[in-house]
């Protein structure tokens, strides 16, 4: 019943934003497309921090290689979208697998932490790498794409929104098939129990950096959507507020939840769009005030996870246990496992 | 954001950015060393802490007029103001201590953003001059070269700090409860030292170190709009490369950051960008388990 009721849901969403750009102007629409680009990383994020149980506040740096990749590279190769969006993810899930071993070994808030110095150095890469990324001026300019061979270009904004949505809702739909499949019982069992999954002979670091390959592939797909439907890139698209308004809005939709992380990061991200048009130089403070307001109005910190089963575990952080997990921080920091 | 001193002579180019990657190195150990112990001991990321060094920064800016009178002054309030920020911090932590690490993280980060906003609405989005005092205006030979007197002053204060900072907690009452904090709270808090007040101490302590290095590193990393960022992020940096285990390692962490900014790029100036990434690749390919099991000892 449930599930019919999302269903029908998900169906009239997606209807509805498929008329949308009938319906509102050009510049609507454009913002239209950015969002959903930012909603497809925040579903990489909900993969990485909900599913998987690696809390992260770097998919920014898979994010700004897949649209460097797409403006750079793609556009050389070709330009026809698809191509470019491969091409996009390709780097995303690149750069993702050349930290995988700073990240597979750390848990919890560690992974936080080096995520979040990926994160901020891509950024510092990119603005100084001024003979390829064009510096903080970023790259403008960016030819125009056509969706597949033989289409016409992307010329208005209602098609770039269109392009955009067919690859973002292409993409979740292959993410939640994927995690239906034994890949997603798989990951939930290494978040809620990795000892056990461990002892029952899986490689729970081979599915981790599997998962992180996969979300910065999406990430990097995202990316290419970012360039389509905004046609200028700059750091700024990538810096680390960006990295936290995703997280947040991951965190507002149920971290494990993919469709809520798509939802809630597209709201959070038309927050911010909003602020900053109504309060020109104050957005940022009152943006501060709602991620303030947020964390304490959500339920006892967001555990809608299902505990593993013999029930919750208890409040008083377990005593650490003996160098029989010598890679696993879990003593100090069991809630952490949102 | 990198601080290479333009010298005239051209004899020996690369002892200057040696030198001044000590002072760096030294200025990052100070900033780092706050987020450290509000990691390692109250267990939370906070975020918000480049902010706190940038209300040291801006408060030198603002109070510094170039007499020894006006720098007492200024690290003064700096401290005082980045201690009272870290305990505002700590007050807005307490309803969601027992939650779990994201959402403190998320309500840091809204802490950062709006005190940075409120940083720039004060005192203006321009990056403000500093002004040292006088009598370290001037520069110094060192080995034949001139040096900024201000920065060799510099190293010499902050060494004095990082090594009052060891004695602080190896050798007092307080240094040992947080020594005890990172390694048993449930003991500590069985002690009859309350976790609520530790990590309100351990958040005004970490504040006090950042506004510390703030007001006397301004001159160093000065106060703009993306000075909590790049503080935050070379902070980050020394955590990911020095671990949580020794202070020993932080420091070490630390000056090698610092060489690499000014060193590292004078040398390499075309791989500039990535010399950092490549540091924090070739740590974890030396510590080949990777950062887990020192974390897990912390």
């Amino acid at each position: 019943m449930i599930r019919r009721v999302r269903l029908a849901v998900a169906t009239v969403v997606l209807a509805g934003l498929v008329v949308v750009p009938w319906v509102v102007d050009d510049y609507t629409a454009a913002i239209l497309a950015r969002t959903l680009a930012l909603g497809l990383v925040g579903v990489s994020v909900a993969l990485l921090t909900g599913v998987a149980g690696m809390p992260t506040l770097g998919q920014t740096a898979p994010y700004a290689a897949g649209a460097y990749a797409s403006a750079v590279l793609g556009s050389q190769v070709s330009d026809v979208g698809v191509v470019q969006v491969a091409v996009a993810a390709l780097a995303g899930a690149t750069l993702a697998a050349v930290t995988l071993p700073l990240i597979v070994p750390a848990r919890g808030v560690i992974v936080l932490m080096i995520t979040l110095a990926i994160g901020e150095l891509a950024v510092t890469v990119l603005g100084r790498w001024r003979s390829v990324t064009g510096g903080t001026d970023g790259l403008a300019g960016i030819t125009p794409v056509r969706p597949l061979w033989g289409l016409p270009v992307l010329a208005t904004d209602q098609a770039r929104y269109l392009y955009t949505l067919a690859v973002v809702a292409t993409l979740v739909g292959a993410v939640l098939l994927l995690l239906r499949t034994r890949v997603g019982p798989l990951l939930r069992a290494g978040r809620d129990d990795e000892m056990r999954l461990r002892a029952s002979g899986h490689r729970v670091g081979l599915y981790l950096s599997g998962a992180h390959v996969a979300a910065g592939a999406i990430a990097g797909a995202a990316g290419s959507l970012l360039v389509v439907a905004q046609q200028y890139i700059s750091p700024a698209d990538f810096g680390f507020d960006t990295s936290a308004l995703l997280l947040l809005g991951v965190v507002i939709g149920g971290t494990a939840s993919i469709g809520g992380a798509l939802v809630g990061a597209a709201l959070v991200i038309a927050v911010r769009d909003w602020l900053f048009g109504v309060l020109p130089g104050h957005a940022p403070l009152v943006l501060g005030a709602l991620f303030v307001a947020t964390v304490y109005l959500l339920p006892t910190g967001v555990t809608r996870v299902r505990r593993p089963r013999g029930g919750s575990r208890p409040p008083i952080p377990a005593p650490r246990q003996p160098a029989a997990t010598p890679t696993r921080d879990r003593g100090p920091t069991p809630e952490l496992r949102v | 954001m990198i601080a290479v001193a333009a010298g005239p002579n051209r004899i020996d180019p690369y002892v200057i950015p040696a030198l001044d990657g000590v002072a760096y190195g030294l200025l990052v150990f100070v900033a780092a060393a706050g987020l450290v112990f509000c990691f390692g001991v109250a267990n939370i990321l906070n975020l918000a802490h480049g902010m706190l060094y940038a209300i040291g920064g801006y408060t030198a800016a603002a109070l510094l007029d170039g007499g020894w009178a006006s720098l007492a002054l200024a690290l003064g309030v700096g401290v005082l103001a980045a201690a009272a920020a870290g305990v505002l911090l700590a007050g807005l932590l307490t309803p969601v201590a027992t939650g779990n690490h994201l959402t403190q993280a998320l309500l840091t980060f809204g802490v950062a953003l709006a005190g940075g906003s409120l940083l720039v609405a004060g005192f203006g989005p321009d990056d403000p001059q500093v002004l040292v005092p006088a009598a370290l205006d001037g520069s110094v030979a060192v080995a034949g070269h001139r040096y900024a007197a201000y920065r060799l002053v510099f190293i010499v204060v902050a060494a004095a700090l990082a090594a009052g900072l060891y004695l602080t907690v190896r050798r007092t009452r307080a240094g040992m409860l947080v020594r005890a904090a990172v390694d048993d709270p449930e003991m500590v808090a069985c002690l009859g030292v309350s976790p609520t007040r530790i990590r309100v101490g351990v958040l005004a302590a970490g504040g006090a170190l950042a506004g510390a290095a703030g007001v006397l590193g301004a001159p160093i990393i000065g106060p703009g709009a993306d000075t909590a960022d790049t503080v935050l992020l070379l902070s980050l940096v020394v955590v990911v490369l020095g671990g949580l285990g020794s202070m020993g390692g932080t420091l070490l962490a630390a000056l090698a950051i610092g060489e690499i900014q000014t060193l590292g790029v004078a040398l390499l100036p075309s791989a500039a960008p990535f010399l950092l990434f490549a540091a924090m690749a070739a740590v974890l390919a030396v510590r080949a388990r990777g950062l887990a099991p020192r974390w897990a000892a912390a």
